[in-house]
């Protein structure tokens, strides 16, 4: 398992890097000189020169790149030109808020879409499964940009049951979650109808009903571990998603996460704190994608011997 | 369900081009006095908060959202089905260049590195266009170079091998050709997954600029008036959604017929 795990690492050093670079390209993407696009048309000369100098723009390309990796590696990247605090703090006083989102909307994600799945699997070619999987393909297609505010019409202005907006309480909580997780649930409920269709067909089902074996013991014990394979990797590749979508949701919801952070100060051209709040999510998803490699090992411990 | 999901593209697509030239208004020709009024008989779908016919703003927005769709999923997957082909035929350094690349590409969320692009170059359907075109590419890259290690070792590929095909004749005439099915698959489902992307941004305020419709910035203008007039954002949603499922079943269906090992299982 070690050298598993060793072999892994290596190789999302390489990403990581990659990731860093493409984070540090963003500023120099900006048409013009992007010292001036930051603080506008009308900026004096000496702001704009000024801050050149102070985010390094003036110093030759390579300088800046080497400067820009060693304020990744040592936590510093740089200072928000809005607030003036250090990008990082900024962050992770919102990263909390981001990190509830994305975990509850994955719960939501999953309590719905294994038991869909399952019930769609079984019922194969059913009236049932015709409607589950459609049911899957419309959570699919529905923006959440407009799922939220329609899940905030019905729950919290007609029914009166939910708070609309903000970050608090449990209740706060569920239409950002459910708003954000729908589109997941739907993509993860297909897949484990697909994954248990596929695990059912092998022999080692008919060997456990002929022994007596109830359908839901097979079902559950056997057919439904032995598929979690591609459904663990689904929701680790969706874990990006779920995360792009959190910025959608939270600018929706005003729930005060690092995705609303990363609107507001594009709308600022507070692009410091753009590349923290990119490079951040990108690492995280990063970091999800490995935890989900090495889940295989556990899952299967044939995957650390290849 | 397949057919349901042509059907809806083929209307959308119909609607798109000539319903512009149909409609009775212009999606841009305010009425101030009837503002944020309701469906009716005369104007469909209502009207917005500044007196434009949501109808035709619909339509107008349908032939941005399918444009921008067509061009992405074209410029991207052409430019992929090359370098998957290329990197999985080839293989040695350029593969694992390749590889790399598609790595780090595939590192970030999609949509992330989108707005990330976006708010660097600048909102415009330009810029769009482009963003989403350059994260596009990776997906069918990835795809086509995975077909592409099945088809080099098939007997008709080494066939032309040894006749002493170059290796463009064997990629274009040869390996591209059997990756296609999957390809026309993904693109398909591509154009769902683009036309809510451009959405996305245009609700954010990173797409389509005003006055130019676009249904994301119609969503986006309609949440100040969800209780007084939920019309504004009701036609739009409902237009993307169905747009989206339509292509979705499309895609489906299509997968049944050019993959039918899936058939039984999706």
């Amino acid at each position: 398992m070690t050298r598993f795990l060793v072999r892994r690492l290596v190789v999302t050093v390489p990403v990581v890097l990659g990731v860093a670079t493409l984070v540090f390209t963003l500023v120099h993407l900006i048409p013009g000189d992007p010292a001036q696009v930051m603080l506008g048309e009308a900026a004096a000369e000496e702001d704009v020169a000024e801050l050149r100098a102070r985010l390094g723009l003036d110093r030759p390309l390579l300088e800046q790149y080497g400067v820009f990796l060693s304020g990744v590696v040592g936590g510093d990247l740089g200072v928000s030109l809005r607030t003036g605090e250090p990008v990082v703090d900024t962050i992770v006083d919102r990263l909390p808020a981001t990190l509830e989102l994305t975990v509850a909307a994955m719960f939501v994600a999953v309590g719905v879409a294994i038991p869909l799945g399952i019930f769609a699997a079984v019922r194969r070619g059913t009236l049932a499964d015709f409607g589950a999987t459609t049911l899957a393909l419309a959570g699919v297609s529905i923006p959440n940009f407009w799922l939220g505010p329609l899940l905030a019409i019905v729950f919290a202005v007609e029914l009166g049951w939910l708070p609309v907006s903000g970050r608090g309480t449990l209740a706060h909580l569920v239409l950002p979650a459910v708003t954000l997780g729908t589109g997941l649930a739907a993509i993860l409920a297909r897949m484990t109808r697909a994954a248990l269709i596929e695990e059912l067909r092998k022999p080692y089902v008919q060997a456990a009903r002929a022994r007596g074996a109830s359908r839901t013991r097979v079902v559950l014990r056997h057919v439904l571990p032995n598929s979690l394979i591609p459904i663990v990797t689904l929701v680790g590749l969706q874990c990006g998603v779920v995360l792009s979508g959190a910025v959608v949701t939270e600018t929706i919801f005003a729930w005060p996460g690092i995705g609303r952070l990363l609107i507001q100060s594009i709308g600022f051209r507070d692009y410091p704190m753009v590349q923290g709040c990119v490079l951040l999510i990108a690492l995280i998803y990063v970091g999800v994608n490995l935890v989900v490699d090495l889940t295989y090992g556990l899952l299967d411990p044939r995957i650390r011997y290849t | 369900m397949a057919r349901f999901g042509a059907a809806v593209v083929l209307i959308a697509v119909t609607a798109a081009i000539v319903g512009p030239w149909l409609v009775p208004f212009d999606p841009t020709t305010q009425e101030l006095s009837l503002r944020l009024t309701g469906p009716s008989a005369l104007h469909w779908f209502g009207l917005d908060e500044l007196g434009r016919d949501i109808f035709s703003r619909v339509l107008s927005g349908a032939r941005t959202s399918l444009l921008v769709a067509l061009v992405v999923v074209v410029v991207s997957s052409t430019f992929g089905v090359l370098v998957g082909s290329i990197a999985g035929y080839c293989g040695g350094w350029i593969d694992e260049g390749v590889g790399r690349l598609i790595d780090i590409l595939l590192a970030f969320p999609g949509l992330l590195l989108t707005i990330a692009l976006v708010a660097a170059l600048g909102p415009s359907l330009a810029n769009i266009v482009f963003a989403l075109s350059l994260i596009g590419w990776v997906s069918y890259a990835k795809l086509v170079r995975a077909e592409t290690l099945r088809a080099r070792e098939l007997e008709f590929v080494e066939a032309a091998r040894a006749l002493g095909a170059t290796t463009s004749r064997i990629l274009l005439r040869h390996v591209i050709p059997t990756t296609l099915p999957a390809v026309i698959v993904q693109a398909t489902l591509g154009m769902g997954g683009v036309i809510l992307a451009e959405a996305s941004l245009s609700f954010l305020g990173l797409g389509v600029q005003p006055p130019t419709p676009s249904w994301g910035t119609m969503l986006n203008d309609g949440r100040g008036h969800l209780l007084d007039a939920p019309h504004l954002t009701i036609f739009p949603g409902v237009a993307i959604a169905v747009l989206v499922l339509g292509f979705n079943f499309l895609g489906d269906g299509l997968r049944d017929v050019l993959d039918p090992a899936t058939r039984q299982q999706l």
